[in-house]
């Protein structure tokens, strides 16, 4: 067995490494620059029933060590990913996991029931936690009622495992998790972007039209590992960690936090590179820690067994 | 496309707060079109986090030519960098201008705004080449911000604005346009968008191209932080991305 490969609910990891959703559109791209077979896996972008524009521009604006983005959400809705978009990445030996999104519950296990049957559509995530729409999104991401019942229903009509990717801009973390555990889903991924604002010192106004944006980037680092370590110890279900990721250390920094694969976001943006320079990178680093496989490292920041040996850069 | 750590040449102010930066490496094998960019990484570190989009003033043999305004932290970072060091380039990105639009014998009338004026130069090169008359117009706020003057002038005839009045002529390039001697077969322009806005409006030539400028992520076309609605569709879902579809569109292809 490879030191990287991973066993997930509905994937077969050969290393977990993946673009996050949003970050990496349908794959076309970036396989101008690179085999995408080489990732773990792809979080597409987040399709709902319709088409959707998205928010006016601009849509993004820079911070210290981050990006806030509005973008809203655009995509080409459900029946051209279906038809055109997930066909297409068939070429590449890579699982998919298909972002879903909606303003409704209806909206969601439309798509969900949908989406599931594409062949390489191997898991959904769930997206109940995006900043940047009215309706939807966020709402029922940041009550776990809400987020349970969603929940539920997507699993009803999924054919593949579901995830649920939890949002930052909560105040208990935990009480989603756990509530949305409670409501079947296979897996969690965390972070989502944390709500911000920037002003423009020229006009006195928001640079992004939308005003807010979701903020991305190494500077919300912490923010993911601190609420990675609190919930992992507090569910039994599986976490893809992400937010600020940027290297392989960063990579192994949420393993030891209590993720078992992990997403790559705005790097892309960054260094297109990136999602295969880690996984390039990743055996060394498992080695030097003394590990014989990646999965032994998750969560090993709370468990209270024997320790690792000391990470020398 | 392709990701390159290019050496730097020579990094020169040529007007106030305006730098040349010429850049050896391979991937100027790579640049056909004027009007294309680069994304540049600026930084080693995460502060500022995102590259930044230059475009191509120069395509020369064996390296290649941006201009860019000192603005902020990013390019700031990027003037205080010396010859030798190298710079992490991402490119060549997005269509430039269809130079083929313009035929041997007929007139293109460029207009360039500020930093919208470098694309305009390889663009004046390639026209020149094949026989194209080219006009050039660039508008500076005032003549401490005017540059590559002389050097548009070797390809064809140059006309100046200012808004303040300190050279040329006193106003926008429009001013200029309007009171042109020649007929333009072909005007291409990149600018400010009241300015594309105007020249768009002007109808000053059978066919004008525009390249449009916008905050970008990626630059590749994959986060759709640059995107447009087509003029055809003004409210609807259909778009167009100024990175990767553009950045140079026909008039009325997208809403300005």
């Amino acid at each position: 067995m490879s030191l990287l490969s991973i066993q997930l609910p509905g994937l077969n990891l050969k290393n977990p490494v993946m673009p996050a959703s949003g970050c990496f559109g349908f794959g076309r791209e970036f396989s101008q620059l690179y085999d995408l077979s080489r990732l773990g896996a792809i979080m597409v972008k987040a399709t709902t029933p319709e088409p959707r524009f998205g928010n006016p521009t601009p849509r993004v604006a820079e911070t210290s060590g981050g990006m806030l983005n509005a973008i809203g959400l655009q995509n080409p809705g459900l029946e051209k990913v279906f038809n055109e978009e997930l066909p297409w990445l068939e070429q590449f030996d890579v699982p998919i996991i298909a972002n879903i999104a909606g303003s409704t519950e209806d909206d969601y296990v439309k798509v969900a029931e949908q989406l599931s049957k594409a062949p390489n559509v191997h898991a959904l995530e769930l997206n109940i936690s995006c900043p940047n729409v009215k309706t939807g999104g966020i709402a029922f991401g940041t009550d776990p009622e809400m987020a349970k019942a969603l929940t539920r229903k997507v699993k009803e009509v999924s054919e593949v495992p579901v995830y649920v990717k939890l949002s930052p801009n909560v105040t208990d973390i935990v009480n989603i998790a756990r509530a949305v555990e409670d409501g079947g889903a296979d897996g969690l991924t965390m972070i989502n972007t944390l709500l911000g604002m920037r002003i423009d010192l020229m006009t006195g106004q928001p640079i992004l039209a939308n005003k807010t944006g979701g903020l991305s980037g190494p500077s919300v680092k912490p923010v993911a590992i601190r609420m990675i370590y609190e919930v992992s110890q507090r569910v039994s279900i599986p976490i893809i960690g992400m937010g600020g990721i940027q290297s392989a250390e960063d990579v192994i920094e949420f393993f030891l936090a209590g993720a078992s694969a992990a997403a790559v976001g705005t790097q892309n943006f960054v260094d297109p590179y990136i999602c295969p320079k880690i996984i390039d990178e990743l055996p060394e680093i498992i080695a030097k820690l003394g590990a014989d496989h990646i999965s032994e490292l998750t969560g090993r920041s709370w468990k209270k067994n024997e320790r690792l040996a000391y990470y020398r850069p | 496309m392709r990701q390159e750590n290019c050496r730097i040449v020579s990094n020169r102010q040529i007007a106030d707060n305006i730098f040349e930066l010429v850049l050896d490496g391979d991937l100027s094998a790579e640049m056909t079109q004027a009007g294309q960019f680069v994304h540049v990484k600026v930084a080693d570190g995460f502060d500022p986090l995102l590259r930044r989009p230059i475009s191509i003033a120069s395509i020369n043999d064996g390296s290649f030519t941006i201009i860019y305004r000192r603005q902020g932290k990013g390019t700031s970072l990027l003037a205080d960098k010396s010859t030798g060091i190298t710079v992490d380039v991402l490119g060549p990105l997005g269509n430039g201008f269809p130079v083929d639009e313009a035929k041997p014998g007929q007139t293109a009338v460029l207009v360039g705004g500020g930093v919208g004026v470098p694309p305009m130069y390889e663009l004046a090169k390639q026209l020149a080449r094949k026989g194209v008359n080219v006009v050039s117009i660039i508008g500076f706020q005032s003549f401490s911000a005017v540059f590559y003057e002389k050097e548009l002038a070797e390809l064809g005839e140059v006309y100046v604005a200012t808004v303040d009045g300190s050279y040329g002529r006193k106003g926008f390039v429009t001013d200029i346009l309007d009171g042109l001697a020649v007929q333009a077969d072909i005007v291409f322009a990149c600018g400010p968008t009241p300015m594309l806005r105007a020249i768009e409006n002007g109808n000053y030539a059978p066919k004008t191209y525009l390249s449009l400028e916008e905050r970008m992520g990626c630059g590749i076309g994959a986060c759709f932080a640059c995107v447009c609605h087509t003029q055809d569709d003004p409210k609807g879902f259909s778009y167009k991305k100024v990175c990767s579809d553009g950045p140079v569109f026909q008039a009325g292809e997208v809403v300005i």
